[in-house]
């Protein structure tokens, strides 16, 4: 599906980490900018990382006028690459139910709602009868810790095969000229009087006037390279999956609103099952079991009948979480080194992050969308904090 | 799951503790006189190693001591720990 060339002494720019993130931002720096003369350097296979393994969810609940329109960026990008790419994503349109258990979910889910119509995104209050007959599996018990008072639903949210936006925006970025190189792990950055000038790899250096950081979970691992500091730490957050079913569930459900336990039903019938990130940083690509205890009893809570379920296989992959949560897609104090921070929601802003940061690099400013994300809001104060996301449980 | 070394009350489950983050870093002295870009440093930044790291930790649900600990970030081994300084 694409070359595998040898690389070349020198590219117009390169990007570090061969995910979703920086397969995109190579493909919209080749359509949106006709910059072709572009390598992306991957240590190990293209998209083995986390576009390789994460729960698959897309959706643009958010607190913050920062964020909303950036995530329905991602969502029109994921509702058309299919077309665009010529490659199927597996769009599948479930919509998303978070449970309100609690006065404060409520206010929560209703703050976010009138943001979110400000941008044309629906989100909208259900009953708990309106709840219960989108989810038939459901019964509430009057037992429950958190009895669920209702729900807020998000029809637009959905999933998407992981793997096969690597596959896409791999195969339309290698077709417009874009060398991706794998196994080629870069080990350091070189910089004169403040400036990139090239990478060092395990395949030789590379020069490129321009490199772009986009490699989840080792933030902080390649911009030290340069002494470059940020605002993030790196957390596990883990999955899991059981044995396939037949069709029980066809929304995303989130149970424990924001900070709490989602799950949602693959196509392949598998219940998959996900909490909020470890409480401490780790690089261990492996994960504490009290939150597979703790997600585990509020799912039971909520589904008793999953108890008869066999998990098939679990995983931790290692998230770079911004202080504030929210993406940074910035520059930084070294010319022509640009950093995309996924933070915890990487694979729902794949394409929104691909196309703003490709923006960043092409014309050495921000995307209109991606203004407020770069490093300076820490300085400023002006930070977008989300509560949404897994990294604040 | 970690099993950290408390020095009140001996190795307890990490579900006691909250993690306090890096240990290293210095509160400026005179946070008025400093640029907002090193405020900043001090407040958000992160060395966030991929190994050896140095860190704060809280045993909220025992005895409530901080205190350090040396801890590898990659095999979560805990090589030093330390009372706070009193």
């Amino acid at each position: 599906m694409w070359r595998s060339p040898e690389p070349r002494p020198e590219y117009d720019a390169i990007i570090i980490g061969g995910g979703g993130h920086g397969l995109g931002a190579a493909y919209f720096l080749a359509k949106d900018h006709g910059i072709t003369n572009v390598a992306v350097l991957e240590k190990g296979w293209l998209g083995g990382g986390n576009t390789g393994r994460n729960t698959m969810t897309v959706r643009s609940n958010f607190l913050r006028e920062d964020s909303v329109p950036f995530h329905e960026l991602s969502l029109d990008l994921y509702h058309q690459l299919s077309r665009e790419l010529n490659y199927n994503l597996m769009v599948s349109q479930r919509g998303m139910i978070t449970f309100i258990q609690s006065s404060a979910a409520n206010r929560v889910a209703l703050q976010m709602a009138n943001t979110m119509h400000i941008y044309g995104a629906e989100y909208r209050m259900l009953t708990l009868e309106e709840v219960k007959q989108k989810i038939p599996i459901f019964e509430p018990s009057p037992n429950m810790r958190l009895p669920v008072r209702g729900g807020v639903y998000q029809p637009r949210a959905s999933m998407v095969r992981h793997d096969a936006v690597a596959w896409g925006f791999a195969r339309a970025a290698d077709a417009r000229g874009v060398d991706i190189i794998q196994n080629c792990e870069v080990t350091g950055i070189r910089q004169e009087n403040g400036a990139v000038t090239a990478v060092e790899t395990s395949r030789g250096v590379i020069h490129a006037k321009k490199v772009g950081m986009a490699v989840a979970g080792h933030g902080s691992v390649v911009a030290s390279m340069l002494g470059q500091r940020l605002p993030i730490i790196t957390q596990p957050l883990q999955a899991w999956v059981s044995e396939p079913i037949k069709p029980v569930l066809n929304e995303i459900v989130v149970i424990r609103s924001y900070y709490g336990t989602y799950l949602m039903q693959s196509d392949k019938g598998e219940i998959v099952v996900g909490q909020g990130c470890d409480p401490y940083p780790s690089y261990a690509q492996r994960g504490t079991f009290s939150i597979i205890e703790d997600a585990t009893t509020s799912m039971l809570e909520v589904f008793p009948s999953f108890g008869r379920l066999k998990l098939l296989r679990h995983w931790a992959g290692m998230l770079d979480i911004p202080y504030d949560g929210s993406p940074i897609i910035s520059k930084t104090d070294t010319r022509g080194f640009y950093i995309d921070v996924a933070g915890s929601g990487g694979f729902k802003t794949t394409p929104a992050a691909a196309k703003t940061f490709a923006h960043l690099i092409a014309n050495d400013a921000p995307h209109p969308l991606a203004e407020k994300l770069g490093l300076d809001r820490f300085a400023s104060g002006r930070l977008v904090q989300e509560g949404g996301v897994s990294a604040n449980r | 799951m970690l099993e950290i070394p408390c020095p009140w009350c001996g190795p307890r489950n990490e579900n006691e503790f909250i993690c306090g983050g890096e240990a290293d870093r210095k509160r400026p002295k005179d946070p008025d006189s400093e640029t907002d870009e090193a405020w900043a440093d001090y407040l958000y930044n992160n060395a966030n190693p991929k190994g050896r790291v140095r860190e704060w930790w809280w045993h909220v649900s025992g005895c409530t001591r901080w205190f350090m600990i040396d801890r590898d970030t990659l095999t979560h081994a805990i090589t030093q720990v330390e009372d706070a300084p009193e």
